[in-house]
């Protein structure tokens, strides 16, 4: 987390209201320099009008008022206020031209000296490894050379803030990792605050501070990126936040900083506070699992659990286990344990997880 | 086949001999119908580009009104126009019936609507976020149609080849309020009729080759310019 200074984005009450429908509903929130948030959430949750908005495209329809390094949007003029601003989107959106033009164009809108547009494309084109492309029709460019082409021109400009809106969905896995590679070694050195919309948890580890979970236009948790992952403040969170399963149950003990939840006829241990007959979900995330075979070997952990595995997804990096408990608890696997072990549908597994490891939602009914 | 062997000659004999009656017809055409390509540019690429930026109750009625106009009959916008710079007509008093002025106007009247429609077809045509990509540079509203205008500049130019060869090529309108007066305004076309009516085909074929000489040369440089651009 980078260090906190004076907020250069600020949002108060901003309501963007389409035929009647609350499109988007953010009472307050600011972004310091250099900070990177990223906002997840379903489609049509608002995350793209959240941008929009801020950039000050949502005029008609919105109320609130925007803060821009000082100057407030409505109250500025448009142009003069997004001006701080760069903005990437999925598709790089790159003009009918030459890569060096594109990157040039914000430059050219303010009017700068051919001399000033030619030292800082150079520079953006050397950064984002393009500069052998200059002269390149931008039509001619692969996916992940555009998407370059699109960065560049949006740091051309050193914006105050940057707004990503999915800008590497449509990339294949290895331009994906380059670019991203190469994004995190520019933002780590720059004062350039982003707001990056991702349904990407990798995107979201690796470049964000915080995260902002957003739901038919309300923010429903805003937090450092650790915390809104570990400690989901909803089912709804948890779900996005990656966490794989989430056992709803009642609190039938607690003592002692541990509290026993009876969830689908068993019982489960969850390290906090809540009192008898809370209604409770929990959270495990697949990564805390740790799956044995064979006889049952003594464990620390307070949640151990025989079960069949129903499901073995092959993912990218890892196996996906689905073992049936009593309840379906989710856990990754590498391959390399997985054949060691044996692993296969159907075969039986001993899991078990910490109790500081269970995540617990208390449920307001 | 004797009349179109010696109507290619008698072309190639008017033109190499740089005669000076169809260089004039020729030379005339090129204005008028130029003149008036460039009025229908500057208004048709304006209005369509402002329709297609801009969303409005009718907007689909507009768009309907400016594509049946892409199909304007020649004899009706000569009608009309004669009818309003006739003598005793509301532009009466411009006194520019049968004159090279009257058929600028009627021409401009033929293709700015097609102009129109092309331009709106190729700013609609533009990806939606790429208005959004260009004001979130920061441009101003004006710096971002001049710059969705070059985005658009490949079917622009087609814009300008439909248009130019609309008029070029049109009799009806050119006749009514041209009158086809000999050294003021005989253009291509209207010399063309006349001369087939006395049955003078041999320059007929003459002036009609220069026509499609004339009209492939324009749109050949406007390709050229739109081939090389699109690469």
């Amino acid at each position: 987390m980078k260090p906190r200074t004076a907020p250069v984005l600020e949002v108060r009450n901003l309501r963007v209201v389409r035929g009647g429908a609350v499109i988007l509903d953010v009472p307050e929130f600011s972004l310091a320099a250099g900070e990177v948030v990223a906002v997840i959430g379903p489609n049509g949750a608002g995350k793209t009008t959240m941008l929009s908005a801020i950039l000050g495209l949502q005029k008609s329809f919105m109320d609130g008022v925007v803060v821009r390094g000082g100057l407030k949007f409505p109250g500025t003029p448009p142009h003069l206020y997004r001006r701080g601003f760069s903005m990437v989107f999925q598709d790089s959106l790159l003009f009918n031209t030459t890569l060096y033009d594109n990157v040039a164009s914000g430059l050219r809108i303010r009017g700068l000296s051919r001399r000033e547009i030619g030292r800082i494309v150079s520079e953006q084109l050397e950064r984002f490894g393009i500069a052998a492309l200059s002269g390149r029709k931008a039509q001619s460019l692969s996916g992940g050379e555009a998407q370059r082409a699109s960065l560049a021109r949006a740091f051309a400009t050193a914006p105050e803030i940057l707004l990503l809106d999915e800008p590497f969905a449509s990339l294949d896995t290895p331009a994906r990792e380059a670019i991203l590679d190469d994004l995190e070694k520019v933002l780590s050195g720059s004062r350039t605050a982003v707001i990056l919309v991702t349904h990407d948890r990798v995107e979201t580890l690796r470049l964000a501070d915080s995260i902002m979970v957003l739901d038919k236009g309300k923010i429903l948790q805003r937090g450092p990126t650790i915390d809104v992952l570990r400690r989901p403040g909803s089912e709804f969170v948890a779900s996005f936040a990656g966490t794989e399963t989430v056992v709803a149950g009642k609190v039938v003990r607690s003592g002692g900083g541990v509290v026993v939840v009876s969830a689908s006829g068993v019982e489960i241990e969850a390290a906090g506070e809540a009192h008898r007959g809370q209604r409770v979900a929990l959270c495990i995330r697949p990564e805390n699992i740790v799956i044995a075979t064979g006889s049952r070997a003594r464990t620390s952990a307070r949640n151990a659990f025989t079960g069949r595995i129903v499901r073995l997804l092959p993912m990218p990096h890892y196996y996906k286990a689905v073992i049936d408990c009593g309840f379906p608890l989710v856990a990754y696997i590498t391959q390399h344990s997985m054949e060691e072990m044996g692993l296969r549908e159907g075969g039986r597994v001993h899991a078990s997880f910490k109790a500081t490891s269970v995540h617990l939602i208390k449920k307001e009914h | 086949m004797d009349l179109i062997v010696n109507g290619i000659k008698e072309a190639f004999r008017l033109i190499i001999t740089l005669d000076a009656e169809v260089m004039r017809v020729t030379l005339l055409s090129l204005q008028i119908s130029g003149s008036a390509t460039l009025i229908s540019l500057v208004i048709g690429v304006s209005a369509g580009t402002a329709v297609a930026l801009s969303e409005f109750p009718g907007k689909r009625l507009v768009v309907s009104v400016i594509n049946t106009g892409m199909g304007l009959p020649p004899v009706v916008v000569g009608l009309f126009v004669t009818i309003f710079i006739w003598r005793n007509g509301p532009f009466g008093f411009l006194g520019i019936l049968y004159t090279p002025a009257a058929m600028v106007l009627a021409q401009s009247i033929i293709a700015t609507p097609i102009v129109t429609g092309i331009s709106f077809a190729a700013m609609q045509h533009l990806p939606d976020k790429l208005r959004l990509q260009i004001l979130a540079l920061g441009a101003t509203r004006a710096q971002m149609v001049w710059m969705l205008m070059r985005e658009a500049r490949l079917p622009l130019l087609a814009a300008v080849m439909a248009g130019f060869g609309g008029v070029i090529s049109e009799i009806g309108a050119s006749m009514m309020v041209g009158g086809n007066i000999k050294g003021h305004t005989r253009v291509l076309t209207t010399a063309t009729v006349m001369e087939t009516s006395r049955g003078n085909f041999d320059i007929a074929i003459a002036l009609a080759i220069i026509l499609l000489m004339l009209t492939f040369a324009v749109n050949y440089i406007l390709t050229s310019i739109q081939q090389k651009d699109g690469r």
